[in-house]
C-alpha cells in the first residue's frame, strides 16, 4: 500500500547510492553551505559550478530526453535523484532554463530555436530567467501589460517586468508581452525571449526586507527583439505559458528540502542541546518536530500519489496545487520553530558564511533569516490563495 | 490603546503621534537608524528632549513619575512608528532594577543621568545556551578584597554596546537554576576584563554578547542584598516584557491599518482584493488577534502594579504568550495579504514584521511562558 516502495527496486536503490556517493564526493563544500544555510540567492557562478558538475557525469537537465543531450531518467530516477540531491545540499536546478524554457522550446519551437536555444541551457553557459509577473499583474497574470508592438521585422517592447528572480546574473529572458489589446485579456499576449544586453533594457534590484538580493524590475525602453526569438504563435502566448507553468512537477513541494531542513533542525536539537536546562521545552520542541514530521510524510506521500498514477498516466492535475500549499506552510513551519529554538542566538542579523549549515553551528544564529526569507514562497509561483483557486474551481467545481 | 486617557495623557499622545509621524517617519527612519546608539543619536537626544525618557521614572530622581499607563502610550506609540531605541533596556530593565533595589547613592547618581539622556543603561542575564529563565546563571561573581570579581559569558544583551553601564546577574553562591545565590551589579561599560562584540540585530537594533574576565567591581556596586537579585530581575524582565507586549499592540495596529488600506486599494481580476470574501475573513481574523492582544497587553501592563509577585508572572506570562501569537499571525499575514510589495526592503511592513518577529524571541518565546505560567501558582 505505501506507494513509496516504488523506489525500492534493487535498480532504484543502487541509483540513490551512486547519487549519494557523487554528491558526497563532487559538491563543492562552499556550495554546500550556502544550501544548508537554507540560501536561495546563490550567485551565478556557484550554480554554473555545480551544474556543469553534474553535465560532466550526464545528470544536468534530468527531465530532459536523450535527443536534447538529457540523460533520458525515467519518472522514478528523476524523484530519486531529486531527493538525493537535495539530501546532500546540492544546489536547486536553474529551473528557469532547465525546468522551464527548455522543456517549451522542444514542445513549440522551431528546428532553428531548438539548436540555438537548448545546447546553452544544458551546457549551463546560458542563465535565463522569466518575465511574467508586472507590476500591476501578479496573481491576476492576465491582465499584463507590458506591450510588444510589431515593427517589420522587430517587435519594440516597452514597460516593465516585475519580481525578476535572478535577473541580475541572467543572460536572456523569456517573457509574456502585449501584442493585442482589442480582445479577451488572455488573447494578445505573445512569448518573446531576448538579451538583457540588448539597449534600452534596465535591471533594477529589488532588496528583500532580510537584505538578499534575488528578484529585479526590468526596465524596458524601446527594446528591439527580432521577429524569430517570438515562440510560438502572435497573440497565443498565453496557452504556452500555462504548459510552461505545468511543466515543473518534480519538487515543487520541497518535500525533500524540508527533509533535509528538519533533519538539520533535529541535529541542532541533539548537539547544540539549546534546552539542557529546560527539559519541559525540549519535550514540547521534540513534539512540534514530530508533528512536522507526520505532516511532512503525509505531504511526500500525496506527492507519490500524484505523480504516479495506478493507470501510469502521469499527467499531473490540478489537484497539484495543494502541493505547492501544503510545501510551502509546512517549510514555513520548519523554519519558525528553526528560529524559536535559536532563541536569544536568533536576534543577530549576521550570517557566518563559513558556518557549516544554518541549524547546526554556532547555535542557529543565522535561522531568523529563512523564516523571513521564505515568506516569498507562498506568494510567488502562484500565490497559495491562486492556488486555492485553482482547487476549487478546477478540482471542485466551485 | 487605554481605555481612557488623563488630559496629560491625551497629550503625551498628541505628541507622540506628530513625533513618529514626522520626526520618525519610515522615509527618515534609514537614516536616523545608522546614527543609533551614538553618543550624539539625535532620536535618543529628541527622547529626553520631550521627557520620555524621564516620564516613567521616579520624581525624586529627576523622573515624572508616570504610571503604567503612561508606559503603555509611549510603548504603543513607538510600536506604530517602529521606534528603535536603547529605551527598552535603559528606562524599563535598568530604571526597574535601580528603582527597586538601587542603594540611595546608586539611584542619585544614575537616575537622574537616565531621564536627562546621559546615560544608557542595558541588563546582562541571558547566557548561553539561551535558556531564558533568569535563574539558568552560570556567570560568578567572586568577593576579593573590597569588591568582587565577575567572569562569565552574557549573550543578546540589548544595546550592551551602547550603554553606560551594565547591569549583570552573577552567581554569588548555588549552582546553575538556583533562585537562591543571584546578585545584581552594576559594571561601568569600560571596566577592564570586560570584552563586547556588538552586532545588529534583525529589527536593526544593536545587541551584545559580553565576555567577563576577572572585571572588578567595588563592594558599592552590588545592587540590592546580596544573593538575593533574582527578584528584581524577574520584577524588571516582566516589565520589560509587558513594555514589548505594549510596543507589539502598536506594530500590529499599525500592520492592520496598512493591510486593510492595501486590499482595499489593490486591484486585481478587475476588482479590489478586499471585496474577495476569502480576503476579508482573513482580515477579520487579523483584526480580532490585534483586539485579543491589545486586551492582554493592558492586562501585563495592570500586572505591574500588583504587590503578589506571582500575580504578576501569570499575568505577564499570559500576555507575552498570546501577544507572540498573534505577532505571528498579524505580522505573517500582514506580508502574505500584501503580496511581493511587503517582501521589499523600501516597504515599512517587512520591517514591522521583523520588529515583531525579534519581540516574540525577546525575554522568553511562547512556549517558555506557557510553562513559566503554569509553573507560577502559590503552592
Amino acid at each position: 500500500m505505501d506507494v513509496r516502495e516504488r523506489f525500492q527496486t534493487a535498480a532504484l536503490r543502487a541509483f540513490r547510492e551512486e547519487v549519494r556517493s557523487f554528491v558526497r564526493a563532487n559538491l563543492p563544500e562552499d556550495i554546500r553551505r550556502k544550501v544548508a544555510q537554507e540560501r536561495m540567492d546563490l550567485p551565478r557562478e556557484d550554480q554554473q559550478r555545480w551544474h556543469k558538475i553534474l553535465r560532466a557525469k550526464g545528470w544536468a537537465c534530468a527531465g530532459w530526453p536523450k535527443e536534447h543531450g538529457g540523460p533520458g531518467f525515467s519518472d522514478d530516477h528523476r524523484y530519486v535523484l531529486e531527493r538525493e540531491l537535495a539530501l546532500g545540499d546540492a544546489p536547486r536546478p536553474m529551473i528557469y532554463g532547465e525546468g522551464m524554457l527548455g522543456p517549451t522550446v522542444m514542445a513549440y519551437g522551431t528546428e532553428a530555436q531548438k539548436r540555438q536555444i537548448l545546447p546553452g541551457i544544458l551546457e549551463g553557459d546560458v542563465l535565463w530567467c522569466q518575465g511574467f509577473s508586472e507590476p500591476n499583474a501578479g496573481s491576476d497574470l492576465a491582465s499584463l501589460q507590458c506591450k510588444a508592438e510589431r515593427m517589420g521585422d522587430h517587435y519594440v517592447l516597452n514597460g516593465s517586468k516585475m519580481w525578476t528572480s535572478e535577473g541580475h546574473i541572467a543572460d536572456w529572458m523569456f517573457g509574456l508581452f502585449r501584442t493585442d489589446n482589442s480582445g479577451r485579456k488572455q488573447e494578445g499576449i505573445t512569448f518573446l525571449m531576448l538579451d538583457l544586453n540588448l539597449p534600452g533594457v534596465t535591471v533594477r534590484p529589488i532588496l528583500l526586507f532580510e537584505g538578499t538580493h534575488e528578484v529585479n524590475q526590468v526596465f524596458f525602453d524601446n527594446v528591439c527583439v527580432p521577429v524569430e526569438d517570438r515562440l510560438g504563435d502572435e497573440h497565443k502566448g498565453w496557452a504556452i505559458a500555462k504548459y510552461l507553468l505545468s511543466l515543473e512537477r518534480f519538487g515543487t513541494a520541497e518535500v525533500s528540502r524540508s527533509l533535509a531542513s528538519l533533519a538539520r533542525l533535529k541535529a541542532f536539537v541533539r548537539d547544540q542541546d539549546p534546552f539542557r536546562h529546560a527539559p519541559e521545552q525540549r519535550e514540547s520542541t521534540e513534539r512540534r518536530i514530530a508533528e512536522l514530521e507526520m505532516e511532512l510524510e503525509a505531504l511526500e506521500i500525496t506527492e507519490v500519489r500524484f505523480l504516479f498514477k495506478q493507470d501510469g498516466a502521469n499527467e499531473v492535475g490540478p489537484e497539484a496545487s495543494m502541493l505547492k500549499v501544503r510545501g510551502t506552510e509546512i517549510q514555513q513551519d520548519i523554519f519558525e520553530l528553526t528560529m524559536m529554538c535559536a532563541g536569544g542566538y536568533g536576534l543577530g542579523a549576521r550570517r557566518d558564511e563559513s558556518a557549516a549549515d544554518v541549524a547546526a553551528t554556532r547555535r542557529g544564529q543565522d535561522s531568523a533569516y529563512p523564516y523571513f526569507n521564505f515568506r516569498k514562497t507562498a506568494i510567488y509561483a502562484g500565490s497559495n490563495e491562486i492556488q486555492r483557486n485553482i482547487i476549487a474551481k478546477a478540482v471542485l467545481g466551485l | 490603546m487605554l481605555p481612557s486617557l488623563t488630559d496629560e495623557q491625551r497629550l503625551l499622545k498628541e505628541s507622540l503621534e506628530r513625533f513618529r509621524q514626522q520626526d520618525y517617519a519610515f522615509e527618515k527612519r534609514k537614516t536616523l537608524l545608522a546614527r543609533l546608539g551614538a553618543a550624539d543619536d539625535p532620536v535618543w537626544a529628541q527622547l529626553a528632549e520631550l521627557g520620555w525618557l524621564a516620564a516613567t521614572l521616579p520624581e525624586e530622581h529627576g523622573g515624572l513619575g508616570g504610571s503604567h499607563a503612561d508606559l503603555a502610550l509611549l510603548m504603543e506609540q513607538f510600536g506604530r512608528g517602529l521606534v528603535t531605541s536603547p529605551f527598552v533596556p535603559t528606562v524599563v530593565l535598568g530604571g526597574t532594577i535601580l528603582r527597586l533595589a538601587g542603594s540611595a547613592a546608586q539611584q542619585s547618581t544614575i537616575l537622574p543621568a537616565v531621564a536627562e539622556g546621559t546615560t544608557r543603561l542595558a541588563l546582562a542575564y541571558l547566557e548561553p545556551p539561551g535558556h531564558p529563565d533568569p535563574a539558568c546563571v552560570a556567570t560568578r561573581a567572586r568577593r576579593e578584597g573590597d569588591g568582587f570579581v565577575i567572569s562569565g559569558e552574557k549573550l543578546a544583551v540589548l544595546y550592551g554596546n551602547v550603554a553606560d553601564h551594565l547591569l549583570v546577574s552573577a552567581r554569588t553562591s548555588g549552582e546553575v537554576g538556583d533562585g537562591h545565590g543571584i546578585s545584581m551589579f552594576l559594571v561601568p561599560a569600560d571596566a577592564p576584563g570586560l570584552a563586547v562584540n556588538a552586532y545588529r540585530t534583525h529589527d536593526s537594533g544593536w545587541a551584545a554578547d559580553l565576555r567577563l574576565e576577572r572585571v572588578q567591581v567595588s563592594a558599592d556596586s552590588l545592587v540590592g542584598a546580596m544573593d538575593s537579585g533574582l527578584e528584581t530581575l524577574e520584577a524588571a524582565l516582566d516589565a520589560g516584557t509587558a513594555a514589548i507586549c505594549a510596543e507589539a499592540v502598536g506594530a500590529m495596529w499599525h500592520l492592520h491599518d496598512m493591510t486593510l488600506d492595501y486590499i482595499k486599494m489593490r486591484k486585481q481580476f478587475g476588482a479590489t482584493i478586499g471585496s474577495f470574501q476569502a480576503i476579508q475573513h482573513r482580515m477579520v481574523d487579523m483584526y480580532m488577534k490585534c483586539q485579543l492582544a491589545q486586551s492582554m497587553a493592558l492586562a501585563g501592563l495592570a500586572a505591574l502594579d500588583s504587590s503578589d509577585p506571582i500575580a504578576r508572572r501569570r499575568a505577564v506570562s499570559a500576555t507575552k504568550v498570546q501577544i507572540g501569537r498573534a505577532a505571528r499571525h498579524v505580522g505573517e499575514e500582514a506580508i502574505q495579504l500584501h503580496g511581493g510589495i511587503a517582501m521589499t526592503d523600501d516597504y515599512a511592513a517587512g520591517h514591522y514584521f521583523k520588529r515583531l518577529t525579534m519581540i516574540r524571541l525577546m525575554f522568553g518565546d511562547e512556549d517558555y511562558h506557557l510553562r513559566r505560567y503554569r509553573h507560577s501558582t502559590a503552592d
